[in-house]
């Protein structure tokens, strides 16, 4: 297998489009040539080589390349959008579509991801060390084909409408979700290894959620079913099932309605945490206070954006206004 | 002006009665002519094949359900779009281009008038604020008149002088080309959570049936000559065992002789009989009832039809039929949007896959595809793809070939996942008739121009017509590969509008002077419909009555075709 190393040497002012970051685009090609497809920024056209030091070379086929990316790429997108096969790794964080409509091979993202990651993805391996945003496996907006095959692990959290229109593949997710979890689902499973923010599955056909931690509040289209054994993680154990969405239509197997699923452990289950209702935090420690001021120093920041980085970074769920008042605060 | 003269081509023009031989062609003030002076300049068009510039009679280009199918399908762009060019705009979508790209791909394609089949009355400013903005093709567009309350209650009541100063009035304030029927009293009884099936269903509160409804509209519309026949989307569209209500609706018009003065010979146009020539009673026993529509047609001379055709696309479904969106979306649970147009129609929408591994669809894809070829006057049989309902009209390049090409469609009948259903279900594989350049020129450019009533103008290359000629880069009696057709089709070597090159190499390079059709009837407001028009308004449109004329600025370039009776 070939190697090629892509050093981001100039932080873009602008963002940077990269979809010809992909084993297809660079195999068969050298660093030079590799250098010579195109980026965009806004309107503008550019070069790989205006941006990053691309060294070695691709490989006969995209199966036989790998990438490594490395340097601030925090505002670089489209990173391996629709690659086939070979691999992609990412030593920082990335910007949205990274892994969009991706069909086969593997991408590993070291940081944090941006929104629409993985949309409509097909196949292959998507895994993210850190935390992803909105719409991971979603589907394009508009479009009712989201994620349909592959594999999507997040080790961290993820934002909202996770899932959107997802019909089949695994998304695992080590942390939390926020909300609209697998809405519209027609297949495919998700597991969320800590809290659902609620409004998890609505309007879901088909498919299975499993909430290892708890769901805020469960949709009122969602009949509780009673326990029942399920494999995770190559054990059987034993949830509380709820099925539905009520709401929505659903199709027929051997004489019985396939509804979506959504599985919660059961108290007595051993190895996962019981689905028990903790309030979350809604205040910040001195420390973590401390570190809101060092992180948005001499900066202006969104209430959205502080926001998201108090619920990213500490867990913590503050409202708006309370965080508007925390702005204020930092300015004095 | 400047002066052409396409020299050396294969002409194929019904119009004059050249099949093919060669002969040039002079493009001299905008108009075909005898002659050109030795400063004309000079096409080459030897080994090409030279035509009128095409008709469209029926495609979904402009208006308010055109555009909402834009807004509610963005994945429709993805990927689609280019960029600004030297004489275009940015231009995108696929099932639903923008009115940039609608002027661009028809153009290329040699088409250069081109009909807007459904208008809702209540929307026509909408409707030609997009036909302003579609640049090159000359458009005008059809007003539904087959769900409205006036026209009910005239009928209902006897009152042919109120029908068709009413309809005069309509095409007048909306700028309006001919009478379009769509699913005739079946989207009012939508508003009552109902249809009309047949031809017989009473419409509820006004107790008139379908049949009534045609019957009177083509009454009215022989009585005041208009240019166009009525225009028919009949009921029960879509559903197996619906060519019996295609053929009661078609029986309604036998007989009756055409009284006009465009030289139009047809009183009643059927639109996309694709989706009426529907056999069986359920989706499973589905087949073709091609044989039975195509007879009837081919007996009866005084009807037209547009084909239609499925392209086993990715598409967009819009239509005036309301229930039947309805019904679509309750099939392939895809998003649907539906909207109830007043006192006058209903409209919906739904996103289609017609998918050639699916038994139905190629079943759909064949019966369009036989009814082109079963039908033995090409004057009389138009290809559409009902744009975008059966795909896009950017795929009429594929329906010549197909057409042409006997090899190319049992190529693609032995490849379906179902072949030999659909071999069983269907006609297609039983007929190798190839059709020829001069019926596709018959199919595209004559035949709908004479049923428009337009022939006097458009779609021939007679001295005095509109200088309209697209030239393409094929020989009919050399073509090797039939992918060749749809090459050749897809981008013309040159397009002339009006005498203007709008298109050189398959590019564009002028965006012409397009212009807007519509028809003055002539027929003077009497006070009572008059009355009634203020009273309606006042009483139940959402809408002012001056807010509701679509005044002269939303049609700065007017063509109007005037009606003396
Ligand atoms: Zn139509």
């Amino acid at each position: 297998m070939d190697i090629v190393k892509l050093t981001l040497t100039k932080v873009p002012g602008l963002f940077l489009e990269a979809e010809n970051i992909t084993p297809d685009h660079f195999a068969g090609k050298n660093a030079q040539q590799i250098g010579e497809l195109h980026v965009h920024l806004g309107n503008q056209t550019a070069k790989i080589s205006d941006y990053f030091s691309v060294e070695g070379k691709g490989g006969a086929t995209a199966a036989d390349t790998r990438i490594i990316v490395s340097g601030p790429t925090d505002k670089v997108k489209y990173i391996g959008m629709k690659m086939t096969a070979g691999e992609i790794e990412i030593q920082g964080n990335t910007d949205m579509y990274t892994a969009a409509w991706m069909a086969g091979g593997k991408i590993h993202v070291k940081g944090n991801v941006d929104s629409f990651c993985a949309i409509g993805m097909t196949g292959g391996e998507f895994i993210v060390d850190g935390n992803a945003k909105n719409y991971l496996g979603a589907s394009y907006r508009g479009d009712w084909r989201g994620m349909q095959g592959g594999k999507i692990i997040v080790k961290g959290n993820a934002g909202s409408d996770t899932a959107t229109f997802m019909n089949g593949g695994t998304i695992d997710i080590g942390g939390n979700v926020d909300v609209h979890l697998g809405t519209h689902a027609e297949g495919g499973k998700i597991i969320v290894r800590g809290d659902a923010k609620g409004r998890v599955g609505g309007q879901m056909v088909k498919g299975d959620i499993f909430v290892l931690g708890q769901v805020e509040r469960m949709m009122p289209t969602y009949i509780y079913k009673g326990e029942e054994e399920a494999e995770l993680d190559g054990k059987k154990q034993l949830f509380k099932v709820w099925i539905g969405d009520m709401g929505e239509r659903h199709g027929k197997r051997k004489g019985e309605i396939i509804y979506g699923k959504i599985y919660i452990p059961s108290d007595g289950a051993e190895g996962i945490a019981a689905a028990t209702h903790v309030e979350k935090k809604k205040k910040l420690t001195e420390k973590q206070l401390d570190k809101v001021k060092e992180v948005f120093k001499d900066q202006e920041p969104t209430v959205q954006q502080v926001r998201t980085y108090i619920f990213d970074s500490f867990d913590v769920d503050m409202k708006p206004m309370q965080v508007s008042r925390l702005i204020e605060g930092l300015k004095r | 002006m400047s002066e052409y003269i396409i020299k050396n081509g294969k002409v194929y023009d019904p119009k004059t009665g050249i099949k093919g031989d060669i002969s040039d062609v002079c493009i001299k003030n905008g108009k075909i002519a005898e002659k050109v002076s030795s400063k004309a300049k000079i096409i080459d068009a030897k080994g090409k094949t030279v035509m009128a510039g095409a008709v469209e009679v029926h495609a979904h280009v402009a208006g308010p359900k055109v555009n909402e199918g834009r807004n509610f399908r963005p994945e429709d762009k993805l990927f689609t779009y280019q960029p600004t060019g030297k004489n275009t705009r940015m231009a995108g979508g696929f099932s639903i281009p923008t009115t940039f790209k609608t002027g661009y791909e028809y153009a290329k394609m040699g088409y250069t008038t081109v009909m807007e089949a459904a208008m809702p009355p209540l929307y026509a400013r909408h409707v030609h604020e997009e036909i302003k903005d579609t640049p090159i093709i000359d458009e005008g567009a059809f007003p539904v008149f087959g769900n409205n309350w006036f026209v009910f209650e005239y009928l209902k009541n006897d009152e042919m002088d109120n029908v068709c100063a009413y309809i005069s009035w309509l095409l007048r304030a909306t700028r309006g080309y001919a009478i379009k029927i769509v699913n005739p009293g079946g989207s009012e009884a939508w508003g009552w959570g109902e249809n009309c099936a047949t031809v017989n269903d009473p419409v509820p509160y006004f107790d008139i049936t379908p049949a009534e409804i045609v019957k009177g509209l083509l009454t009215a519309n022989e009585k005041m000559g208009l240019p166009h026949s009525i225009h028919i989307h009949s009921n029960n569209l879509g559903n197996p065992g619906n060519f019996e209500t295609t053929l009661d609706t078609l029986k309604i018009a036998e007989g009756v002789r055409p009284d006009n003065k465009f030289g139009r010979e047809q009183v009643l146009h059927h639109t996309h009989v694709q989706f009426h020539s529907y056999k069986g009673d359920n989706w499973a026993n589905f087949e073709s009832g091609s044989k039975e529509i195509a007879d009837y047609f081919n007996k009866n001379k005084n009807m037209t039809m547009d084909l239609g055709c499925v392209t086993l696309d990715e598409t967009t479904t819009m239509t005036a039929d309301g229930p039947f969106e309805h019904h679509l979306t309750s099939l392939n649970h895809l998003k649907w949007a539906n909207v109830d147009v007043e006192l006058e129609t209903s409209s919906g929408i739904v996103p289609y896959v017609y998918d050639p591994n699916i038994k139905v669809c190629a079943i759909q894809w064949c019966i369009g595809l036989e009814l082109g070829l079963l039908a033995k006057d090409p004057m009389r049989t138009f290809i559409t793809t009902d744009h975008p309902n059966a795909g896009p009209f950017t795929r009429y390049p594929r329906i010549m070939k197909w057409l042409m090409s006997d090899k190319t469609r049992q190529n693609m009948l032995k490849g379906f996942k179902n072949s030999d259903k659909v071999i069983a279900a269907t006609n297609l594989a039983s007929i190798d008739r190839e059709l020829t350049m001069y019926e596709i020129a018959q199919m595209t450019r004559a035949g709908p121009a004479r049923s428009l009533g337009l022939y006097n103008i458009f779609g021939g290359l007679a001295p005095g017509m509109d200088a309209d000629v697209a030239v393409f880069n094929i020989d009919e009696d050399r073509i090797e590969d039939p992918e060749d057709i749809e090459k050749a089709f897809s981008a013309a070597d040159c397009v002339f509008k009006s005498g203007t090159m709008v298109v050189e190499n398959g590019e564009v390079i002028s965006n012409g002077n397009k212009r807007t059709l519509w028809v003055d009837a002539k027929i003077p407001m009497n006070q009572q419909v008059k009355r009634d028009v203020q009273m309606k308004f006042l009483k139940f449109y959402s809408m002012n009555l001056n807010n509701y004329e679509v005044s002269n600025h939303y049609v700065p370039n007017p063509y109007v075709i005037e009606v003396d009776n």
